[in-house]
């Protein structure tokens, strides 16, 4: 890890000295991580790549603001967020955000899963099931699926994404626990009819 | 002490994450020995993970790499286009 620190600061270093080309090689780890931080705001792919275009562009703009005391990645995210956040402004859609309080009422209990030892691994290559997880990420209340987005699909730690969300590591907690309930419960369907029926006890296998 | 189901389910995503204490961790441990369905809640809810973080799950649309370096190659080409001198 801090070997590819030490590359980016290098990188970096000649992009701002002039090398302006070696901004192609700064930005490609990041491609995927920038389209699908935007994809989990503005949720709609035409927009996120557009989007995604545009953070881009903005960060090798500002290039020279960073100063590496966050890690690139993280400094990016923000960008990426920012752009995002921009775009929902414009579209006068952030009103929606606002109603999802904190204190938000609600069922976060996990749904139980019966015959799950049947569950095998070779469910999870189905692409239905894929589908219904990509569809059950998009549902979910913005606030959740930012910090999800951020936390289990790119990978960031928790304190990158409360970093990078301007919250509280402690929200972010909640607010992953919560996301990840509702996707369990959302795609316990979808994992149980991968199992062949065998009831025992209590609905449970045997 | 012994653990009901709900108080792991509580705690499940930080189970996950490892960052819960030691203590709770060798309680929740115990309990999801003898507990088959939170067993089988952590259990889905780790291969949601799993699968979220495969890169087949979430695509990029065809051709994004490209078109971003082309816009990309287009901004650095501007000799006007400088990173900002702060």
């Amino acid at each position: 890890m801090e070997k590819k620190d030490a590359t980016e600061a290098g990188l970096i270093a000649r992009i701002l000295a002039g090398e302006k080309e070696l901004f192609h090689e700064l930005i490609r780890p990041y491609e995927r991580m920038v389209y699908l931080t935007l994809l989990a705001i503005v949720k709609n792919e035409a927009d996120a790549e557009d989007a995604a275009q545009e953070a881009v562009i903005s960060s090798y703009r500002y290039l020279s603001s960073f100063r590496g005391h966050a890690k690139f990645s993280t400094w990016l995210t923000t960008i990426a967020i920012n752009e995002g956040r921009k775009r929902l402004r414009k579209a006068k859609t952030a009103a929606e955000e606002s109603i999802e309080e904190e204190g938000q009422e609600g069922d976060f209990t996990p749904a139980p899963l019966t015959d799950w030892r049947e569950v095998p691994l070779e469910a999870l290559e189905r692409k239905e099931l894929r589908e219904a997880l990509r569809a059950a990420v998009a549902e979910l209340p913005d606030i959740y699926r930012h910090v999800f987005i951020l936390r289990d699909l790119e990978e960031l730690n928790i304190e990158e994404t409360s970093q990078v969300m301007g919250i509280s590591v402690g929200v972010v907690k909640v607010r992953l626990h919560r996301a990840r309930i509702m996707l369990q419960k959302r795609l316990v369907p979808y994992l149980k009819t991968a199992a062949p029926a065998r009831r025992g006890f209590f609905g449970r296998a045997l | 002490m012994k653990l009901e189901c709900k108080h792991v389910w509580e705690h499940i995503s930080e189970y996950i994450d490892g960052t819960v204490d030691a203590r709770l961790r060798e309680e929740i441990e115990r309990h999801l020995e003898h507990c088959e369905i939170c067993s089988a809640i952590l259990d889905s809810t780790r291969n949601i993970l799993v699968l979220t973080a495969d890169d087949r799950t979430f695509e990029l649309p065809i051709g994004y790499s490209e078109r971003l370096h082309a816009r990309l190659a287009k901004e650095l080409e501007n000799a006007d286009n400088e990173p900002q001198k702060k």
